[in-house]
C-alpha cells in the first residue's frame, strides 16, 4: 500500500511547515486500510500523489499506472477538484447498467472551515499570551489542519481505489476520462435547481422506501439483508457520532495537558526555590505525556470514528442498491400485470410481453450482481474490522505503555531529587 | 538563639513526667506562677493573667502569640523550678487570653519578665524538640482524620457532624489515639480563634474552608442526588486538609483551643463564626491601637525583603490561579471524556448485536466492554485530578490571600520599633516555613498525583492486552 507522498499546503496559511510532525502514525496510511482487498493490481492501480490545499479548494494529483490497452500511455497523472469526484461517482448512480452494484460512496467534502478559523483567532489572540503559548498552539493547529488535510486526501483516494477494484466499474468509460483528460472535466457543482431536484429525488426515494421495504422479499437472503441493513445503518450512524464525541474529548483534555504544562513551566522559571527544577520535570513530562494523549486521540478517531463513518457511507450504499431491486420487482411485478391484461384484451401483447421481459431480466440481472455485491460487502466489512480493531488496539497498547514509561521515569528522577 | 535549645534540666524532670499533666493546663502558667516565688527571678512583679504589662512598647493586641523567643524565656526561667508545684491552674480557656508583648531576646536573659502568661501551652522539652523549625521539623507525630459525615437533626436546624479522629504520640495529648464529633461551624470557630491569636503578629493561618449556602442547604433539605454527596465529601477532605495544616504548624500545633477541638467532647458551640479574616483582625488591631501612643513605623531594610517578598507572592499567585484554571478544565474535560465513552460503549454493543457475522459481533461487544472499563478510569482519574491537584490550588491560593493580608497587615501596623523587629523577624519566619512547606506539599501531590496517572496506564494496558486476542480471532 501506497502513501501519499507529502501533501503541499497552500501558504497563506501554513509558512514554515514542512510535513509537520508527525502526527499520524505509520501504520495509518490512508483510509485503503478500511478497503482491504484493495490489492495492488497490475492491470489498473490508482493514487493521488500529491495534493494543494489552496483558500478554498483542494487539489488532487491523480496518479494512474495501468496496462490496460484502454489508456494512451503507461502511466499519467491529472489534477482534480472535489467537485470531478463528485461529478464521476453520480455518473455511477445515475446509469441503470450499474444498478446492481454497490457503488462505492462519495469522498465528503474537504472541510477546513473550523480548523481555519481557529487559527484566524489564535492569530488574533497573539498579543494576549506568551511567546511560548503561542507557538504550541500554532504547532498543535497546524498539526490538526495537516491531520485533517491527510484524512480528505486519503478518503479522495479510497474512493478512487474501490472503483479501480471492481471488476465492472472500473471499465466505465467516465472513469477512464476521469483519469486520463487532463483538462478540466467543467463540472461545476450542481446549481441550486439541480440540488432541489436531488431533493426531491431523496424524497420520493424515501416514500418509495417506505413502500417498497414494506413488501416481504420471496428471496430469504434478500428479506434478510434488508432487516439487517436497516438496522445496522442506524445503529453504525449513532456508534460514528457517538466515537466521534469521543475522540474529541479526548482530545481536549490533551489539549489541556498543554495548557498545564505551560502554567508548571512559567511556575518553574519565576520561581527561585528548589522546587523550580521540580517544576520544570513536570512541565516536560506533561508536554509530552500531551503528545501520546493526542496520538491516542488521533488514532482512535482513525481507526475507530473513520471506520464507522465510512461504514455508515457504506451501509448507504449497499442500502441504496437493495432500493434499487425493489423497485426493479416492483416494475417487474407490474409489467406481470400489465402483460396479465394484455392478453386479456389481446391487445398490445407483444409489446407488453417485451416489456415484461425487460424487467425481468433486469430484476434477475440485479438480483444476481446485488447477491454477490452484499456478500462481498460483508467480507469487506468483517475484514476491515478486524484490520482495524486489531491496530486500534496494538496502538492504545503502544501509546499506554510509552505513556507509562514516560510517567515511571519521570517519578523516579523526582524521587531521586527529594 | 540557638544556644537557648537545650532542653533546661528541669530538676531532674523527665520527660515522661509531664505525661502528669491534664491537658489544658498550662506547664508554663505553673511555672510563671511559681516563678514568683523563685529567688532567682526578682521582680517578675505581678505575673498575674490579666496583667498587661505596661512597660510594654506596643498596643494591647488582643492576642499573643508564642514565639521562640518566649519558650527560650522560659527556658531560662524555668531552671529553678521544680514542675511538682501544686498551683496548677489552668488559666487556659477559650477566652482570649491576655496580650503579652513579645519582647527581644535580650530582654528575656534578666529574668525581668515583663512578658505576662501566655496562651501559649506547654513548654517542656520534647515538644520544643518537636517544634525544631529550623532543624526538620517535620516529625510531628500527630495525624487527623476527618471521617463520617453524619447529618444531625432536621430541616434548616440540620447540620453535619463529622468525626476528628487525631492519632498522636505527642505527651500533650492525654491519650493517644481519640475522636470527636465536630460541625463546621467549630471549625470555623477554631479558625476564628487562631486567626485573632496568631494572624496579627505575623504568623501564617491556615485558611478555613469556605462556608457555602446552596451546598448546605441541599444537604439540609435531605437532596439525596450526587451533587449533595458530592459537597459533602468535597467539604469533609477540605476540612481535613485544613486541620493537618493547621497541626503542621508547631506553633499552632501548641494552641490550646486547638487541643481543645481536637480533644474535648463538648465543645461550647461558637456563636460568631465569622472566619475572622485578616482585614477584620486589621480592623480589629487598627481600633485598639487607635487608643494607644502612637508611634511611627521605623523603616527599616527589611522593608526590601518584604517588598520582594510581595511581589514574589504576586507572582505566584497568578500562576497558581492560572494553573488552577487550567486543572480544572481538565477535570472538566475528563468528565465529558468518561461521559461520551460511556455512551459509545452502549453504542458499540448495539451495533455488535446487529452485526451479524458472528466472531465480529462478539468482538464488538467486547470492544463495548473494554470502553465502559475505560469510562470507568476516566471518572476515577477525574477524581483523582480533582481531589488531588485542584484543591490543592485552590488552598494554596487562598492560603497566599491570608500572607499577603498579613504582608499588608505589616506594612500598616504601628507599633514600636522593637515590636516590629519581632514581627518581621517572626513574620519572615513564617515565609520561610511556608516556602517550605509549599515545596514539600506541592511536591507530594504532585508525585501522588503521576502515581494515579501510572496506575491508569496500567490499566489501560490490561484491558487492551484483553481486547487484542478477540479482535484477532475475526475471522
Amino acid at each position: 500500500v501506497r502513501a501519499c507522498a507529502g501533501p503541499r499546503l497552500g501558504a497563506a496559511m501554513m509558512e514554515g511547515l514542512d510535513d509537520g510532525p508527525d502526527f499520524l502514525s505509520e501504520e495509518d496510511r490512508g483510509l485503503k486500510a478500511i478497503n482491504v482487498d484493495l490489492q495492488s493490481d497490475a492491470a489498473l492501480q490508482v493514487d493521488i500523489s500529491d495534493a494543494l490545499s489552496e483558500r478554498d479548494k483542494v487539489k488532487f494529483t491523480v496518479h494512474t499506472k495501468s496496462s490496460l490497452p484502454n489508456f494512451k500511455q503507461n502511466e499519467f497523472s491529472v489534477v482534480r477538484q472535489h467537485e470531478e469526484f463528485i461529478w464521476l461517482h453520480d455518473s455511477f448512480v445515475e446509469n441503470e447498467d450499474y444498478a446492481g452494484y454497490i457503488i462505492p460512496p462519495a469522498p465528503p467534502r474537504p472541510d477546513f472551515d473550523a480548523s481555519r478559523e481557529k487559527l484566524q483567532k489564535l492569530g488574533e489572540g497573539e498579543g494576549s499570551m506568551t511567546k511560548e503559548e503561542f507557538t504550541k498552539m500554532k504547532q498543535e493547529l497546524e498539526a490538526e489542519y495537516l491531520a485533517i488535510f491527510k484524512k480528505t486526501v486519503a478518503m479522495h483516494e479510497v474512493f478512487l481505489c474501490r472503483v479501480a477494484a471492481h471488476p465492472i466499474l472500473r471499465k466505465d468509460l467516465n472513469f477512464h476520462v476521469f483519469l486520463e483528460y487532463n483538462q478540466d472535466l467543467s463540472v461545476r457543482g450542481k446549481n441550486k435547481k439541480e440540488k432541489l431536484e436531488d431533493f426531491f429525488k431523496n424524497m420520493v426515494k424515501s416514500a418509495d422506501g417506505v413502500i417498497v421495504s414494506g413488501v416481504k422479499d420471496v428471496d430469504d437472503f434478500f428479506e434478510h439483508e434488508r432487516t439487517f441493513l436497516l438496522e445496522y445503518h442506524n445503529r453504525v450512524k449513532d456508534a460514528s457520532a457517538k466515537s466521534d464525541r469521543m475522540t474529541r474529548s479526548h482530545k481536549s483534555a490533551a489539549d489541556d495537558y498543554n495548557r498545564i504544562g505551560s502554567s508548571l513551566y512559567a511556575l518553574g522559571t519565576q520561581d527561585s526555590t528548589d522546587i523550580c527544577k521540580f517544576f520544570l520535570k513536570v512541565s516536560e513530562l506533561f508536554d509530552k505525556t500531551r503528545k501520546i494523549e493526542a496520538r491516542v486521540s488521533a488514532d482512535e478517531d482513525l481507526k475507530l470514528s473513520d471506520l464507522l463513518k465510512y461504514y455508515l457511507r457504506e451501509s448507504q450504499a449497499a442500502k441504496d442498491l437493495l432500493y434499487r431491486r425493489s423497485r426493479s420487482l416492483v416494475d417487474y411485478e407490474n409489467a406481470n400485470k400489465a402483460l396479465d391484461k394484455a392478453r386479456a384484451k389481446n391487445k398490445d401483447v407483444l409489446q407488453a410481453e417485451t416489456s415484461q421481459q425487460l424487467c425481468c431480466q433486469k430484476f434477475e440481472k440485479i438480483s444476481e450482481s446485488a447477491k454477490q455485491e452484499l456478500i462481498d460487502f460483508k467480507t469487506r466489512r468483517v475484514a476491515a474490522f478486524r484490520k482495524n480493531l486489531v491496530e486500534l488496539a496494538e496502538l492504545e497498547l503502544k501509546h499506554a505503555k510509552g505513556n507509562l514509561q514516560l510517567l515511571q521515569n519521570c517519578l523516579a528522577v523526582l524521587n531521586g531529587d527529594t | 538563639m540557638a544556644a537557648e535549645r537545650e532542653p533546661p534540666p528541669l530538676g531532674d524532670a523527665k520527660p515522661t513526667d509531664f505525661e502528669e499533666l491534664e491537658d489544658g493546663e498550662d506547664l508554663f502558667t505553673s511555672t510563671v506562677s511559681t516563678l514568683e516565688s523563685s529567688p532567682s527571678s526578682p521582680e517578675p512583679a505581678s505575673l498575674p493573667a490579666e496583667d498587661v504589662s505596661t512597660n510594654s512598647n506596643g498596643p494591647k493586641p488582643a492576642e499573643v502569640v508564642l514565639d521562640d523567643d518566649r519558650e527560650d524565656l522560659f527556658a531560662e526561667a524555668t531552671e529553678e523550678v521544680s514542675l511538682d508545684s501544686p498551683e496548677r491552674e489552668p488559666i487556659l480557656s477559650s477566652e482570649p487570653s491576655p496580650a503579652v508583648t513579645p519582647v527581644t531576646p535580650t530582654t528575656l536573659i534578666a529574668p525581668r519578665i515583663e512578658s505576662k502568661s501566655m496562651s501559649a501551652p506547654v513548654i517542656f522539652d520534647r515538644s520544643r524538640e518537636e517544634i525544631e523549625e529550623e532543624a526538620n521539623g517535620d516529625v510531628f507525630d500527630i495525624e487527623i482524620g476527618v471521617s463520617d459525615p453524619e447529618k444531625v437533626g432536621d430541616g434548616m436546624n440540620a447540620y453535619m457532624a463529622y468525626r476528628v479522629t487525631t492519632k498522636t504520640s505527642l505527651s500533650m495529648f492525654s491519650k493517644s489515639e481519640f475522636s470527636v464529633k465536630r460541625r463546621f461551624s467549630d471549625f470555623l470557630g477554631l479558625h476564628s480563634k487562631l486567626a485573632s491569636k496568631y494572624l496579627h503578629v505575623g504568623y501564617i493561618v491556615p485558611p478555613a474552608p469556605e462556608k457555602s449556602i446552596v451546598g448546605m442547604t441541599k444537604v439540609k433539605v435531605g437532596k439525596e442526588d450526587s451533587s449533595s454527596t458530592e459537597f459533602v465529601e468535597k467539604r469533609r477532605a477540605a476540612l481535613e486538609r485544613y486541620l493537618q495544616r493547621t497541626v503542621k504548624h508547631p506553633t499552632l500545633l501548641q494552641d490550646p483551643d486547638l487541643r481543645q477541638f481536637l480533644e474535648s467532647s463538648e465543645l461550647p458551640r461558637a456563636v460568631n463564626t465569622q472566619a475572622l479574616s485578616g482585614a477584620g483582625i486589621l480592623r480589629m488591631v487598627n481600633k485598639a491601637a487607635d487608643a494607644v501612643n502612637k508611634m511611627t513605623i521605623k523603616m527599616n531594610e527589611s522593608d526590601a525583603w518584604f517588598e520582594e517578598k510581595q511581589q514574589q507572592f504576586e507572582n505566584l499567585d497568578q500562576q497558581l490561579r492560572k494553573l488552577h484554571a487550567s486543572v480544572e478544565a481538565l477535570v472538566c474535560h475528563r468528565k465529558e471524556l468518561s461521559a461520551n465513552t460511556a455512551a459509545f460503549a452502549k453504542s458499540a454493543a448495539m451495533l455488535g448485536n446487529s452485526e451479524d457475522h458472528t466472531a465480529l459481533s462478539r468482538a464488538l461487544s467486547q470492544l463495548a466492554e473494554v470502553e465502559e472499563k475505560i469510562d470507568q478510569l476516566h471518572q476515577e482519574q477525574a477524581f483523582a485530578d480533582f481531589y488531588m491537584f485542584s484543591e490543592l490550588l485552590s488552598d494554596y491560593i487562598r492560603l497566599i490571600a491570608a500572607v499577603k493580608e498579613i504582608e499588608e497587615w505589616e506594612a500598616k501596623v504601628q507599633q514600636g520599633e522593637r515590636d516590629f523587629e519581632q514581627i518581621s523577624k517572626t513574620i519572615r519566619k513564617e515565609v520561610g516555613r511556608f516556602e517550605k512547606e509549599r515545596v514539600k506539599d506541592f511536591k507530594t501531590v504532585i508525585i501522588k498525583y503521576l502515581e494515579s496517572l501510572v496506575q491508569t496506564q496500567q490499566q489501560l494496558i490490561k484491558y487492551w492486552e484483553a481486547f487484542l486476542p478477540e479482535a484477532k480471532a475475526i475471522a
